[in-house]
């Protein structure tokens, strides 16, 4: 189990509901994955449309939590709006707070994050923060009132996975008490294994399950990696060595010559 | 009346913003509405009076990573 701020949750997978083939491989592939958190966003309602009735209908249906999400907001009033909008439709205070300040590599605007941050937090909103793995930004984020952080491992939907190891065990040991969720970057369930293998309290993922060419097995292995990691984790990992060391006992070994 | 909807120019006499979403078919409650970049929650609709030129969006539940 997963103590999560309020919430217990059954596992550490926290999932994207956007880009799957269909409604009904997305329902499957949450299901195998056994997150129990997904994503979700807003978009314009065309008039008459039900297509958000439709997707809201079947996200309930699933029996998870909702994260909803700011993204595509630029600006900090833009990302205020939006969650608070979000608040009224989905009914939860927590929010993924995503302030884009890059058209190219969808960084995030971090100035524009704190501040939305402090704003969202102060107005009783439980706000997960997309963001870099800078460290001083993740204290002003703290400041703000933060009490859990999501910092990328790569940019959104590049799979490249964690390009930067250092920074994100730089972030981990600073941060001991916080819970710390990689979002962003994951294209292969090795990469969820290393980073909760650093420690890292749970990961989010989108793209690399949904645009796989069977989202159901992709999540399914996902989930295995997850849980692998944090145990691996938990249970002490050996530290690389530059000697080879033999594990079979030399004591006892018979002699030929 | 002319309103900004959703991005498009719209002519309205739509005196309140639960009017004009009757007027165009929009109804549940998984809406959510905002004018001049501003929530109007779903309790203050009836009362929420348009002006001209407003600028009206009306958001939905959509997939989201």
């Amino acid at each position: 189990m997963f103590d999560l701020l309020e919430a217990v949750l059954p596992s550490r997978l926290l999932l994207g509901t956007a880009q799957y083939p269909s409604p009904a491989i997305l329902a499957d592939a949450v299901r195998a994955s056994g997150a129990s958190v997904v994503t979700v966003s807003l978009r314009r309602e065309m008039a008459g449309g039900r297509g958000g009735e439709k997707f809201w209908s079947l996200v309930n249906s699933l029996g998870v939590r909702i994260l909803p999400n700011t993204a595509g907001c630029h600006s900090v009033k833009e990302a205020v709006t939006t969650a608070k909008m979000a608040r009224e439709v989905f009914g939860t205070s927590w929010i993924k707070l995503e302030v884009i300040g890059n058209h190219d590599t969808l960084q995030p605007d971090v100035f524009s994050l704190v501040k939305a941050a402090r704003i969202l937090c102060e107005d009783g909103f439980t706000v997960f923060p997309y963001t870099t793995d800078d460290l001083v930004v993740a204290e002003r984020l703290l400041g703000a009132g933060c009490k859990v952080l999501m910092p990328w491992c790569a940019p959104i939907g590049s799979a490249l996975g964690p390009v930067n190891i250092m920074a994100l065990r730089s972030m981990r040991g600073h941060f001991p008490d916080v819970p710390l969720i990689v979002d962003a970057g994951l294209g292969r369930p090795s990469h969820a294994a290393t980073v909760m293998e650093l420690g890292f309290d749970a990961v989010l993922l989108n793209t690399a399950v949904a645009k796989a060419a069977d989202p159901v097995g992709m999540a399914r292995a996902f989930s295995k990696a997850v849980d692998a990691g944090r145990e691996a984790f938990g249970s002490g990992l050996l530290e690389p060595r530059d000697v080879a060391v033999p594990s079979t006992p030399t004591i006892g070994r018979a002699v030929f010559s | 009346m002319k309103l900004i909807v959703n991005g498009e120019a719209l002519d309205s006499a739509a005196a309140t913003l639960a009017v004009l979403l009757a007027e165009l078919d929009y109804e549940g409650d998984w809406l959510a509405t905002a004018v001049n970049s501003d929530v109007v929650h779903k309790a203050n609709r009836a009362e929420f009076r348009l002006s001209d030129g407003d600028r009206i969006e009306i958001l939905s539940p959509m997939q989201g990573g």
